[in-house]
């Protein structure tokens, strides 16, 4: 059913954002259907990998609650390594979510409906993740309600002057804020799913979850004016979040910490990493569950270019860095970057410059934007390149500290580098389960999006209206 | 379609709301008072091995503290006297008591009697005897009543923020030194005023940074 050749329509086409001339049913059977079936075979050894690896994370958590710290890497100068790059790491890769979910709906960009829902469901875990490690990274984990201010026979309080604590604040409200979002969108694809349950089990649990939903005007409503609220609520979010973490860096006193510009710059890169983590599993996610009309070449054009945008803010902001320690003329400042660039962590940092700045300039061609196999190794390499960002920023500063007589190098310990990989298996598990039981592309929405949901062209008019 | 669930189940998400709101409170509440040494630490009073009674010692018979608690002004533990001290008296006094029998038997084969230490502070805060008796804390401020217990028995949950409460506040609770360990003391009149003079005069500043007690 195109609508192309209606000749009232004078602004340049887009591109249609569901190809393949599905209707309404269409949407719902492709989408629901894998919540129902077996799932394919790719999806068992996918969870088996990703299962071993999330035993490994509990094994090795389990020897550090043990043994203490002591089992990472973490040197005298370098108290933070991995485990606080790996939480900055996660919580990054957290933020596509909010920004899909939030600002591109507050945006109208209706191309995020197609991928908004995994993209949320990718941010809890992201976060899941995230929060993980400085929880065990405080050593006695049996103590972390200590962050909260509880009323406690020590009479002590957390210590609010400190951004740590800021952060146990903005992660965690990050997480609710996110979750309930999620869910307040799931609820009419869980009625749909509901309805389409054919053993009674089934539907009682989906009848719970789904809160009564009946599709009723009243519900729709309610539905479309939380929505709204809720993505309000968020949007601020998007940007507090990684500003608070970055204030775990800038609010030190440390060369190559001390910086204004962390906040916006942290952002920047967490958006970036964010959509690359996205791309990663939708790439994936489309081909394997045959879903190519819903989320297209076009959305993932879109998210290239965002890559492209935020990618290149990060290396401003880079370069930017250097250019303040020089006109600073503080000598610390200057020599805090230089040793980035020269120093014993090169290495890192040209990894982190290549992949962060230089790999996405490919997609100034529009044919590299459109190649599923570049699209995909760009995604990657991004992910690595944004781990090292965390590393550099931590490690390099930490390394060379005022005292030179404490002056080391870092090195990861086997519990570093297989928590971090384990890590991913917590991630993936998680991510591997909401394909399994929940529809990974928002139902409801995608169909208000398709041509037949406005017959009559009312968008178009009054643009046309307007522009008269 | 028929409804899955019974119409009642609407009061369901407005219960589950206060729940989690009420649930929460009660949590913290649980916490505050149960995870309270106040709570899991007062009362405590082991079986001793020798059934030796502080009321029969202190009250009836009058023995100072520091007579058996010798080191107490001096170190940062107060000493659980030695078996030697007991025996000053017992080898005259009693000698064939079969109440002290552990007693007669730690001498003899040079041994330690294994009394169960009452009041334990973890290893990480460090705690001086000899700074607080000095400084007109009294024994009975922290222990209580010695001289009423036929078994010693923590009175006080010697909790971080009990110790706070002092070293905040310390005209609360100090006495002049000669007062040190008597029992029962009552605090003569005026004694806020005395003790704030007191303070500023001998710089008593208990610290409440962390480091104090934690090094």
């Amino acid at each position: 059913m195109s609508a192309s050749t209606d000749k009232t329509v004078t602004l340049p086409a887009e591109p249609p954002l569901v190809t393949g001339n599905l209707g309404f049913h269409d949407i719902t059977q492709l989408v629901s259907y894998h919540t129902e079936k077996r799932p394919p075979s790719v999806w068992y050894m996918a969870i088996a990998v990703s299962s071993t690896l999330l035993c490994v994370l509990m094994l090795m958590i389990a020897y550090l609650v043990w043994n203490g710290i002591g089992v990472w890497g973490n040197n005298n100068p370098v108290g933070w390594g991995w485990p606080i790059v790996n939480f900055v790491f996660w919580v990054g890769i957290g933020h596509a979510g909010t920004l899909i979910s939030a600002i591109l709906f507050l945006f109208r960009q209706q191309w995020r409906t197609a991928i908004n829902r995994s993209a949320e469901a990718m941010t809890l875990f992201a976060v899941i993740c995230a929060l993980l490690f400085p929880t065990i990274h405080v050593g006695r984990v049996w103590v972390i309600y200590w962050t909260l201010p509880l009323p406690n026979q020590m009479e002590m309080w957390p210590q609010f002057k400190s951004p740590l604590l800021w952060d146990v604040f903005a992660v965690s409200v990050y997480f609710m804020v996110s979750l309930i979002f999620w869910y307040i969108g799931l609820v009419p694809d869980l009625a749909t799913l509901r309805d389409r349950a054919r053993n009674a089990f089934r539907r009682r649990i989906l009848g719970f979850f789904s809160l009564g939903w009946t599709g009723a005007n009243r519900h729709w409503r309610n539905y479309e004016k939380t929505y709204l609220l809720l993505a309000a609520l968020a949007t601020p979010l998007v940007l507090s979040v990684h500003s608070v973490v970055s204030f775990d860096f800038a609010v030190s006193i440390i060369p190559g910490w001390h910086t204004t510009i962390f906040p916006p710059y942290f952002v920047a890169g967490a958006i970036f990493s964010g959509f690359a983590m996205v791309m990663t599993l939708l790439i994936l996610a489309r081909k394997i569950y045959g879903i190519q009309n819903i989320i297209t070449m076009d959305h993932l054009e879109k998210m290239a270019i965002i890559i492209l945008l935020t990618g290149t803010m990060v290396g401003f902001a880079y370069i930017t860095e250097f250019f303040i320690a020089w006109y600073s003329q503080v000598e610390y400042e200057q020599y805090a970057f230089l040793n980035r660039a020269t120093g014993p962590y090169a290495w890192a940092y040209w990894t982190m410059m290549s992949c962060n700045l230089l790999f996405p300039q490919f997609f100034w061609i529009k044919r590299l934007r459109r190649s599923i196999p570049f699209l995909f190794l760009t995604s990657i390499i991004v992910n690595i390149g944004m781990w090292f960002e965390r590393f550099v920023i931590t490690v390099t500063s930490l390394h060379r500290d005022f005292l030179p007589s404490s002056w080391d190098y870092f090195n990861p310990t086997i519990v570093d580098i297989l928590t971090f990989a384990g890590s991913f298996g917590l991630f993936m598990t998680l991510f591997l389960i909401f394909l399994r039981y929940l529809p990974m592309v928002a139902i409801a929405e995608v169909k208000m999006v398709l041509p037949q949901s406005d017959p009559h062209y009312y968008d178009k008019h009054e643009a046309e209206h307007e522009a008269n | 379609m028929p409804q899955i669930f019974p119409r009642k189940s609407n009061t369901l998400p407005h219960l589950s709301l206060g729940g989690m709101l009420g649930s929460g409170v009660i949590v913290v509440f649980l916490v505050w008072y149960y995870f309270s040494p106040e709570y899991t630490d007062v009362g405590y009073a082991p079986e001793q091995p020798v059934q030796y009674s502080h009321r029969v010692h202190v009250d009836q018979l009058g023995l100072d503290c520091r007579y058996c608690h010798n080191f107490v002004e001096v170190a940062d533990i107060s000493n659980v006297p030695a078996t030697e001290t007991c025996m000053n008296c017992h080898e005259i006094v009693l000698p064939q008591s079969t109440d002290l029998a552990p007693v007669r038997a730690s001498w003899a084969e040079n041994s330690s009697i294994p009394w169960v230490k009452v009041h334990q502070l973890p290893d990480y805060a460090k705690f001086s005897h000899a700074v607080h008796v000095n400084n007109g804390v009294g024994c009975e401020t922290c222990h209580g009543r010695i001289d009423q217990m036929e078994v010693v028995q923590l009175v006080e949950p010697l909790s971080m923020g009990w110790c706070l409460e002092c070293h905040r506040e310390p005209e609360n609770y100090l006495r002049p030194n000669e007062e040190i360990t008597t029992m029962g003391y009552i605090h003569s009149e005026g004694f806020l005023e005395n003790n704030l003079n007191r303070i500023k005069q001998e710089g008593i500043r208990p610290p409440t940074n962390c480091s104090a007690c934690h090094y």
